[in-house]
């Protein structure tokens, strides 16, 4: 019982991180919260399934495709409605939301609904972790978050185009005067957020079905994550991610799993009161104490 | 060389001779002040009594998210920037419904318990995301209530999924056009009162800066809270008459859609007017209601237009109509070129 | 018992020691000048002082009391009034109605004498600090103003508050000569009311002529304090502002 606590937290909490490093990604860099984050989500999922069901293109073909794609919409959507809106917090808000809204409930509209929206996994089978059946993809999974987060370590920290990413988020105007095009690195931000989002639905999405409602739900963890580890800060999502990931497996193990729902909104709300700025957010305590 | 022209804009004479009313002197120019005032308001009263039976529904509908919009516009004008009047609505909903359900209480009582009840729980849900601000506070606003959708389908109060059905209907039509009517007159007048008294300044001081509120030694936490509590006290209203509208209660009082309305009504009808949240409203509640064969394309629509708005017009149709009504436009040229100023 | 002391303040921002046990004091009725180079702490003096910072150790003493982490809106309310550096005016609202919203404060409602129309009290206080009457710039909206009178803006919350102990952070910046000369006979004023005045400052020539103590921080520590005189004097000083001359 404990074993399988521990491992299942663990995978809980890979996926969550996963879903949330997305979007903090392109908030740490751009400043932009992407809120048509579910939308992308769910959108990659529909296109791995399009492309792998009706169209019968192999699977890793049709995976990467879609992940293409939906990087692409990210730009564009920087390209043609944000770079429009930057400095209006509010309207950047308002329509990332709303193009988020109109992807899933278009593809609401559109009859994404049931059983035959599903992504098959990658392998079939399960291993024995620790005395645990578990099954492939989820350790694929967890495997693919690890690397992802060692090659976003060593992408933001030891190459040029990493700098100029965090040169940006740390001050746009000093980014601008030394040579840095603030708009290209807040695309390219977006663009990274958006992969990021879809990579994490063609590794996730295979453990249940497509639908719109798993849309708003990924956008609700990942912002719950997001908000208790620190909207800008990395390490607070991998361990806001971890501790939402047991506390919702140890619920569900030990209480009633239909309390895990309420797990997220009660661990955000506790700690917003405590620490406004989440976890690890920066200290910015003027912001905080007002 | 080739002269540029520019277009400039100056205010129509009746505009200046109208701006002070000791220079009124013809009925053209009382005219010229009061029609786009009275408009509105007969306007609407008289649509609402004169409209075929079916869209009386409509009208109610459409006063009641005028409501919630001009909700949201002073919560957002106080720099409270909810993405979730939705969680207000439901909380006002689910208040009076139960009011009404498990202690009996009959619709006059239920609806103001509702809305009290509703309101205080509301403010007591947001009170810990008060120390936040921007971005940040609309991003828990709009998990707030989606979270509570789920606790509510997984744990199965209130009737769960099922919702709680079997309440007391109003009187009639006619009393409840009346009443919402009634409703958003007073939330309308009341909270453009509220703005332009001194006390109000302080809630838009909150927004401009809520340091300097501080160190005005006022605690901007507190009236946080009081704008919290006017801003969820209506939409609670909006819930809890809805409820008795509907004769029921479900997890759709939770639902996206009734949060992304007020913003695009007010965006579309010019966001920090008071009147462009209810220009809004009564432009895209009609609207909505012609969308319905489209079902669930409609919260497509909406959403599209909220977002082609604040892209395209963000400062929305009222302030852009009302200096269409008070300006003229014209192409002067430039001779010097324009200045890049 | 000291008017205000300071004792070990301290503050550290993610491993960066901003203040560094810091101790003063100030006497009731006196005019204290805080300089030093940029980044040398003062303005997070301020803060820590006014409540709009917690300090991570130390006390501030107003009156006897320990006032450290109280939240700047009853900090305020005790009575020590400050300006920002930044101006903060509320831009919607128009100049007089910006000290409203002081006069709502409780301090205000407490020390009681604020009878009658808010608006004409607001309109007295602006005619003090140099907002012409009868010309329109009290009744403009904060955003259209200059620079200059957003800074008489800032000074005038705190007349309005009635605060007994101000602090000014960095009130001369961004003023020309002129509106300096305007408004120093002000601050002259305000000691003579009894006020006790603290002076965040880069302009020290002007600092200098009305200050009665000037005290010198770098690098989050005090170097100096004393007379202006003698600060002119000190060796490290000089070091510490190489290249300014005093």
């Amino acid at each position: 019982m404990l074993l399988s606590v521990l491992v299942y937290g663990f995978i809980n909490s890979v996926i969550l991180a996963m879903v949330a490093l997305g979007f903090s990604i392109t908030f740490g860099i751009s400043r932009v919260a992407n809120f048509s984050h579910g939308g992308f989500y769910i959108l990659g999922g529909i296109f791995t399934w399009y492309g792998l069901i009706k169209l019968g293109m192999p699977y890793f073909l049709s995976a990467g495709l879609s992940i293409i794609i939906i990087g692409a919409l990210g730009a564009l959507m920087y390209k043609v409605i944000l770079i429009r809106l930057r400095g209006l917090e509010l309207s950047e808000v308002i329509a990332t939301l709303s193009l988020g809204i109109v992807i899933l409930e278009l593809l609401r509209g559109l009859g994404v609904f049931g059983y035959e929206f599903r992504n098959p996994v990658f392998m079939d089978g399960s291993v024995d972790i620790l005395g645990v059946g578990v099954g492939i993809q989820r350790i694929i999974i967890v495997c693919a978050g690890a690397l992802l987060l060692i090659l976003l370590h060593f992408f933001v920290h030891h190459t040029k185009m990493g700098l100029a990413f965090r040169g940006v988020a740390q001050q746009e105007h000093t980014a601008l005067s030394v040579g840095i095009n603030p708009d290209l690195v807040s695309m390219l931000s977006l663009a990274m957020g958006s992969v990021m989002c879809a990579l994490s639905a063609v590794l996730i999405l295979p453990l249940g079905v497509i639908s719109v409602d798993e849309g708003y739900d990924i956008l609700i963890k990942a912002l719950a994550v997001c908000i208790i580890g620190g909207l800008e800060s990395t390490l607070g999502v991998l361990v806001a991610a971890f501790i939402i990931g047991y506390i919702e497996v140890l619920t569900s193990m030990y209480i009633s799993s239909a309390l895990t729902s309420v797990v997220p909104l009660a661990c955000m709300l506790g700690i917003l009161l405590v620490r406004p700025s989440g976890i690890f957010g920066k200290s910015k305590e003027i912001e905080e104490r007002v | 060389m080739s002269t540029e022209r520019r277009k400039e804009r100056i205010d129509r004479p009746i505009k200046a001779v109208t701006d002070d009313i000791f220079c009124l002197s013809s009925i053209r120019e009382i005219a010229y002040l009061v029609i786009p005032r009275m408009l509105p308001v007969v306007g609407l009263l008289l649509l609402a009594f004169l409209v075929p039976p079916y869209w009386r529904k409509v009208m109610v509908i459409t006063f009641v998210m005028g409501m919630m919009a001009l909700s949201w516009d002073f919560m957002a004008s106080c720099g409270l920037t909810s993405l979730g009047q939705a969680l207000f609505f439901a909380l006002g909903a689910y208040s009076a419904g139960a009011a009404n359900h498990y202690l009996g209480l009959p619709i006059y009582l239920s609806i103001p318990l509702g809305t009290l009840i509703g309101a205080v729980i509301s403010t007591a849900c947001i009170y810990p995301t008060l120390g936040l601000r921007g971005i940040y506070f609309s991003v828990v606003t709009l998990i707030i209530p989606l979270m509570l959708m789920r606790v509510v389908e997984t744990t199965g109060i209130f009737g769960g999924t099922e919702g709680i059905t079997g309440l007391s209907p109003f009187p009639g039509i006619i009393v409840t056009i009346a009443l919402s009517m009634i409703a958003l007159w007073i939330t309308f007048f009341g909270l453009r009162r509220l703005i332009d008294s001194d006390y109000g300044h302080i809630f838009v001081a909150l927004k401009d800066n809520d340091r300097a509120v501080e160190a005005s030694g006022l605690s901007i936490r507190w009236f946080k809270v009081q704008a919290i509590f006017i801003g969820s006290g209506i939409c609670c209203f909006c819930g809890a008459f809805m409820t008795h509208y509907y004769m029921s209660i479900g997890m759709s009082a939770f639902a996206v859609d009734l949060s992304i309305f007020p913003i695009a009504a007010s965006v579309v009808g010019g966001m920090g007017t008071l009147v462009g949240p209810l220009l809004g409203a009564i432009i895209l509640g009609p609207l909505s209601e012609a969308l319905r064969a489209f079902g669930s394309f409609r919260v497509v629509i909406y959403a599209a237009l909220l977002g082609t708005f604040i892209v395209m017009l963000p400062e929305g149709l009222f302030p852009y109509l009302a200096r269409k009504y008070q300006q003229i436009e014209r192409w002067v040229e430039a001779p010097g070129g324009i200045s890049e100023d | 018992m000291e008017y205000l002391k300071i004792e070990n303040l301290r503050k550290t921002f993610g491993g960066v020691v901003a203040v560094d046990n810091i101790s003063f004091e100030v006497e009731q009725g006196a005019l204290l000048g805080i300089i030093g180079p940029n980044g040398s702490g003062k303005t997070t003096t301020v803060n820590l002082i006014t409540g709009f910072l917690t300090p991570d150790s130390g006390k501030v003493m107003f009156k006897g009391r320990d006032i450290a982490g109280l939240r700047a809106s009853k900090i305020t309310n005790l009575g020590i009034g400050r300006t920002f550096q930044m101006v903060k005016p509320f831009y919607r609202l128009p100049a007089f109605k910006n000290l409203v919203v002081p006069l709502f404060s409780p301090r205000v409602k407490r020390m009681g004498g604020h009878y009658g129309e808010k608006d004409t009290l607001a309109l007295d206080i602006l005619e003090d600090i140099g907002f012409e009457r009868d010309s329109a710039v009290p009744y403009k909206p904060a955003s259209i103003l200059p620079h200059g009178y957003l800074k008489r803006l800032e000074m005038a919350r705190v007349i309005a508050l009635q605060s007994e102990l101000i602090v000014f952070d960095e009130l001369y910046s961004g003023l020309t000569l002129a509106e300096v000369a305007s408004i120093s006979p002000m601050i002259e004023k305000l000691i003579e009311a009894g006020k006790t005045i603290i002076m965040v400052e880069h302009r020290l020539k002007e600092l200098f002529k009305i200050a009665h103590r000037v005290m010198v921080l770098d690098q989050g520590k005090k170097i100096a304090e004393g007379s202006p005189r003698e600060i002119m004097k000190q060796p490290s000083v000089k070091k510490a502002y190489l290249g300014v001359e005093l």
